[in-house]
């Protein structure tokens, strides 16, 4: 009924359409690897053009740097300070994770290990508060902002975004914590365990799956929120690496070189990162968005 | 325990004072600024429904949404319908499943404003990449950014930044799927396109239904993409992008806060009409 090919006979569950025709096979994999060269070819061609003059990257964008021209580099920390920046996103992005973590964390634990009244309601209304959009809260939150004189600060970011970030990593987090077996509990508090104690020596360090995906899609979804930063830390002193690139695009918009420069600088930290670990990023971004 | 109250009380508190400081609050006071008239944070005066009259003759707003509208369509079928394709093919071969799942889902990972950038460039008239290909094969160079193309040409890259997204999550749903689902298909002599259809995307039906309300849910959000490459302009302004300019640029509060009022209810409805569309029984393996 079914001709076999025998190279593929062996893995019998796996492959399970289009067995029968090469053809099938040869045009299913033509199909994906056209998708990959959508993705693959506009990086290499960034990263080429980003070691040409501008000059060059228009007088044909095709041509291989040989020899590669640094001047956009320089050029990217010295004019634009780019470094500036790739601290401020850092030092802001880490410390939204963090609070968001420890947050996010004590919240989790009691309302996955603790039987009170109220507790449905809670976590009614944390799944209701991912249905409010940042574009709801953002004049208010400016207001605030303003008032405690924080815009253009640190903090300015830090705290909407970890706000923004907490009923979506608590849910995550609780929704772990809550299949961690009872027994572990008991027997840590005939240990004599007070709940503190058993929040930081059982559930963080059986939890540290979900604290690992939920820090990556937090810290992503930081690194890369453009509309907060363009609004609450819009400062040379202050403003992440998302927001500079927004301002380079309508200052330096003729720089060509420049601009692929920073796209390259901007995207290829996170990229062998994501090379790196890239199973925990998989499942940290859609773990996080299905609930988010 | 004894003494659990107080914990309770204790661990929760930090959660519910930043987020009612940061959401909750906030999202009370849009909707109050939406019955006011505003100059800056100060003059405020109270105008009833007058703001909400005013959307409803707001001939931006009207385009907004329709554009908005546009990209949505383009998200559900391109997006969507790429992502399941590519997740059945994937699904169906044998080597190479890693090499796909990496090089598909890391768009993902780049900030809309780097892909922003990466695609003024490749729009770019005189030597992009787009242009330069087709002058390769022998014509003229297009426009890319014009009048009438501005909105699709938006709606690429927010197209192929997050089709590796949903491919990962199709692609995890079909790992689900029993394989004795698939050998009795197999006894039955169903194979190819057809079990694909009557097998496979009946089975994960719902995971379709949970992307379907994502994407519509994300396209209400784009921003990045129109504020880096047309700033609105040419027929590109959408319901994130006009709002950021009526509150944040012109400083109007209150109208703005209505907008943004009406971009929650105008996704809470689209996402209540695709559940109901869609509305079916939850398959169980």
């Amino acid at each position: 009924m079914q001709q076999v090919n025998p190279a593929n006979a062996v893995p019998v569950t796996r492959g399970r359409s289009g067995k029968r025709f090469p053809f099938g096979m040869a045009f299913v994999y033509l199909c994906l690897s056209l998708w990959a060269l959508t993705t693959i070819y506009p990086l290499i061609w960034i990263i080429n053009n980003s070691f040409k003059s501008s000059d060059e990257v228009m007088d044909n964008s095709f041509k291989l740097a040989i020899p590669p021209d640094k001047l956009n580099y320089t050029n990217a920390f010295e004019s634009i300070s780019i470094g500036r920046a790739y601290a401020n996103s850092l030092i802001m992005s880490v410390s939204v994770v963090l609070l968001v973590l420890i947050v996010a964390g004590l919240a989790a634990y009691i309302l996955s290990r603790f039987k009170f009244r109220g507790r449905n309601l809670i976590n009614s209304l944390l799944v209701a508060t991912l249905l409010i959009p940042t574009f709801a809260t953002v004049v208010p939150v400016y207001e605030l902002l303003i008032k405690w004189k924080v815009v253009n600060t640190y903090f300015g970011l830090i705290l909407p975004q970890t706000a923004g970030n907490l009923s979506f990593a608590i849910l995550v987090i609780a929704g772990y914590l809550a299949t961690i077996p009872k027994e572990l509990e008991e027997a840590a508090f005939i240990d004599g365990c007070n709940r503190f104690n058993m929040f930081t020596k059982i559930f963080l360090p059986v939890g540290r799956p979900v604290f690992a995906s939920t820090s990556i899609f937090v810290f992503l979804w930081s690194y890369n929120d453009l509309f907060s930063a363009i609004i609450f830390v819009n400062k040379d002193s202050v403003r992440p690496i998302v927001a500079l690139l927004a301002q380079i695009s309508s200052q330096y918009g003729t720089d060509f070189g420049l601009m692929a420069a920073a796209v390259v600088l901007t995207v290829i930290p996170v990229l062998i990162v994501y090379l790196f670990i890239q199973k925990y990023i998989e499942k940290g971004m859609t773990e996080g968005a299905i609930k988010g | 325990m004894k003494g659990d109250k107080n914990y309770i009380l204790a661990f929760l508190l930090p959660a519910f004072l930043l987020l009612g400081t940061f959401v909750y609050y906030p999202f009370l006071k849009s909707f109050y600024l939406s019955f006011f008239r505003t100059n800056g944070f100060f003059n405020k005066k109270f105008v009833g429904l007058d703001n909400y009259e005013r959307l409803f003759s707001d001939d931006l707003l009207g385009a907004a949404t329709l554009h908005t509208l546009e990209i949505m369509l383009y998200v559900l079928i391109f997006q969507v319908g790429i992502a399941l394709v590519l997740a059945v093919m994937v699904d169906s071969i044998s080597k190479g499943k890693q090499f796909f799942r990496t090089v598909f889902f890391f768009p993902i990972v780049i900030s809309g404003a780097a892909i922003s950038l990466l695609f003024v460039l490749i729009y770019n008239y005189q030597f992009g990449l787009l242009n330069g290909i087709i002058a390769k094969l022998g014509f003229e160079p297009i426009l890319w950014m014009s009048e009438t193309g501005s909105l699709k040409a938006v709606a690429v890259p927010t197209v192929w930044h997050y089709v590796g997204f949903y491919f990962v999550l199709f692609l995890t749903a079909m790992s689900k799927i029993p394989s004795d689902f698939y050998e009795a298909a197999k006894l039955e002599g169903i194979g190819g396109i057809k079990k694909t259809t009557m097998l496979t995307i009946p089975l994960i039906l719902s995971d379709i239904k949970v992307v379907m309300i994502l994407a519509i849910t994300g396209t209400l959000k784009i921003f990045d993409f129109v504020f880096i490459l047309t700033r609105g302009g040419n027929g590109t302004e959408l319901l994130g992008t006009y709002m950021y300019k009526k509150a944040l640029v012109d400083q109007n509060f209150g109208y703005g806060s209505t907008i943004a009022i009406y971009i929650v209810i105008f996704g809470v409805v689209l996402s209540l009409i695709t559940n109901r569309l869609l509305k079916r029984e939850e398959v169980t393996y």
